[in-house]
């Protein structure tokens, strides 16, 4: 038990949770603001591994850290103007389409990567992010290593929750877009464009699901290589089921999340993780969500008109 | 721009459409070869030989599109009745896991018996796999596309586990990978000397079989009803939970039968890279055959001439495998959208 204990104390375990949380979070945002417009967006995993290539690359061929970032972003966008052209007029299935830009994201990725560095087996290094800390607040003891002295990329992360919560719910356009998922068909009523909610939604949404995939490549290992996204992008849609569609509380289920996964890692260096083999404790991020969708799933605070098309003159 | 639907579509569009998205794929891979400085012409020409182009290329790609078949069927029979089956990769390997721990020397029964207890066994394993997500969808309403992802990646860390466990076999090496299954658990070859197993066979049986059920069968209908729309099955009496428990199991079972003929049919034992994402690739299979179990089978022979095709022109071309997944990405997307424009016009007011 003792330690555990020790584990919970030091303060390179909440920085870890973190920058874990760090690009969770954009890519949750991301995902939530489709879906709060009505747009299940299951591209979310192959458009991180676009956004983590293409900050990546950027940097590689000699760009600046924060024009890899835009890049990365822009990519993302560029799919989620696919997908957003697909499910919203065209009003295709949303399962089926997100798919498919997994797929689609995800080769093209590894397309490109393999023909810029065809015979690299060690994948380079880039000179990525270095942690920023903030004058004074960064010496708190406990909080200050963990919260203020970050990467830069981390406190825009944190920013953003704010960003999006304000738009979502103290703006016109934030009410508009909430109500293209609930009653679509009253928007249009107001005069107002669903077809151009929506297709924002996607394509701002996509944008900051890239910027997670950057995180990765940019601010956490440094390099590109396959499979680095790992499943990421699903446990971002379990979590904005999690925090019930709301920005705050998804920000917390993030949080929450990095507890856990920089809990097993460090138990497995540990005398308990010793008994343990190590893929019960790489299982637990998934296991956790799935709980966590379950204990949630009794809320009924999902958008109305979640994957529901809209059809204008359509009754 | 709106969609107006057409209430007799002529024959231009409904051929015309599908084949402008062919014709759309083909062109864009095209410029992808010429973009990895290959000549478009030659590289598809490498794909279809390397595919097609001789004996050993065809079996080859009819080995390749056995697994496919098995998702292909295991994702159509779900999406028909709308169960968001994402999870074919978990079922899988929860079929090869049975064909190894039953295989490998704890039943020392002949093949007429090994076999069919094998095949049987895997389909109980994958349908109770798909069972669970499909429990929490029907009891909780919890979204059966995420949960069934999410035990893709439980699966294949529990099935790592066990390979570097209880699983090990000692003779390998140190390489996590479990024994070699004995002689009576494989799958024999349908003509000797030919590179092709019997779980091409199975695997067309069993898309006989599902067509049989979808369109002859009480199930089938009810299955297809659920599908169209929920609401108009329960009022008309259908119990809908039922039939997509019944749905679930059915298409777990189906899925489990690729991860069982892989092992037992080609590669003689479990490892980590039995499935290069058969399971996934399942979706696109069943999508481009518009989810009709016959039109599985000659969707899978497609997607599974593009990935052998792919690899050998690959190797003589230098253009990136990872074409044939774009390529099969595209044709997913624009196929969607061919079908749907085959039944709407754009009104553009």
């Amino acid at each position: 038990m003792g330690e555990i204990v020790e584990i919970f104390l030091s303060a390179s375990f909440w920085a870890a949770v973190i920058r874990i949380a760090s690009p969770l979070i954009f890519a949750t945002m991301g995902e939530l603001i489709c879906e709060r417009a009505g747009v299940l967006n299951l591209g979310i995993e192959g458009i991180m591994v676009v956004g983590a290539f293409a900050g990546w690359m950027t940097v590689y061929s000699g760009g600046g850290l924060w024009t890899g970032v835009m890049v990365a972003m822009l990519a993302g966008m560029l799919f989620g103007l696919l997908h957003g052209t697909l499910t919203v007029p065209f009003g295709l299935s949303q399962h089926v389409v997100g798919l498919g830009i997994t797929l689609l994201a995800t080769a093209s990725a590894y397309f490109a990567y393999r023909l810029a560095l065809p015979r690299v087996t060690t994948p380079p290094r880039i000179e990525a992010f270095q942690p920023f800390p903030i004058p004074i607040l960064s010496d708190i003891p406990l909080i200050g290593p963990a919260l203020f002295a970050q990467t830069p990329l981390t406190y825009l992360a944190f920013v953003l929750v704010g960003v999006v919560s304000f738009v979502l719910f103290r703006t016109p356009l934030g009410l508009a877009l909430r109500a293209a998922g609930e009653n679509p068909a009253a928007v249009a009523a107001q005069g107002l464009s669903v077809t151009a909610l929506r297709m924002g939604a996607v394509m701002v949404g996509s944008g900051l699901m890239a910027v997670g995939g950057a995180f990765l490549t940019m601010s956490a290992f440094n390099s590109f290589f396959f499979e680095m996204v790992n499943g990421r992008g699903w446990i971002c849609i379990a979590l904005v089921v999690f925090g019930a569609w709301m920005p705050g509380k998804a920000l917390l289920g993030a949080v929450l999340f990095g507890v856990f996964d920089a809990l097993q890692i460090r138990l497995q260096q540990t005398s308990i993780g010793a008994d343990i083999p190590y893929q019960i404790f790489l299982m637990m991020p998934f296991v956790l969500s799935i709980l966590a969708l379950v204990i949630m799933s009794r809320r009924a605070a999902i958008p109305a008109a979640l994957m529901v098309p809209f059809n204008k003159g359509e009754r | 721009m709106r969609l107006e639907l057409i209430a007799r579509p002529s024959p231009l569009r409904l051929i015309g459409f599908p084949m402008l998205a062919l014709a759309l794929t083909v062109v864009f891979g095209s410029s992808l070869a010429l973009l990895a400085g290959a000549n478009p012409f030659q590289t598809l020409g490498l794909i279809l030989r390397g595919a097609a182009g001789s004996q050993f290329a065809l079996l080859e790609t009819l080995n390749r599109a056995t697994p496919l078949i098995f998702t292909g069927l295991a994702v159509a029979v779900a999406f028909r009745a709308k169960l968001w089956n994402i999870g074919a990769e978990a079922q899988l390997y929860a079929g090869a896991l049975m064909a190894v721990l039953i295989g490998t020397g704890a039943l020392g029964w002949p093949s007429g018996l090994l076999l069919p207890a094998m095949a049987g066994a895997a389909m109980l394993a994958g349908a109770l796999v798909l069972l669970g997500p499909a429990l929490l969808k029907t009891r909780f309403g919890v979204d059966e596309v995420v949960t069934t992802l999410l035990f893709n990646f439980i699966m294949l860390l529990f099935i790592s586990m066990l390979l570097e466990g209880p699983l090990k076999d000692p003779m390998g090496m140190g390489w996590p990978q479990s024994s070699r299954l004995i002689p009576e658990a494989r799958l024999p070859r349908i003509v000797e000397g030919l590179r092709l197993h019997w779980g091409f066979a199975l695997a067309l049986i069993a898309a006989g079989v599902v067509w049989v059920i979808q369109s002859r069968t009480t199930l089938g209908y009810e299955m297809r009803a659920v599908g169209a729309n929920r609401q108009a099955a329960e009022f008309a009496g259908i119990p809908v939970g039922r039939v997509m428990l019944k749905t679930a199991l059915l298409s777990g079972g189906l899925a489990a039968l690729a991860g069982f003929s892989e092992v037992a049919g080609l590669k003689g034992n479990l490892t980590l890279d039995l499935s290069p994402g058969f399971g996934y690739t399942g979706i696109i299979v069943a999508m481009l055959a518009l989810l009709n179990p016959i039109g599985v089978v000659v969707s899978a022979i497609f997607v599974a001439g593009v990935f052998v095709g792919a690899d050998s022109m690959s190797r003589a071309a230098g253009v990136p495998t990872y074409i044939a997944n774009i390529m099969l990405a595209t044709a997913l997307l624009t196929m969607v959208l061919a079908i749907a424009l085959t039944r709407y016009r754009v009104r553009w007011d």
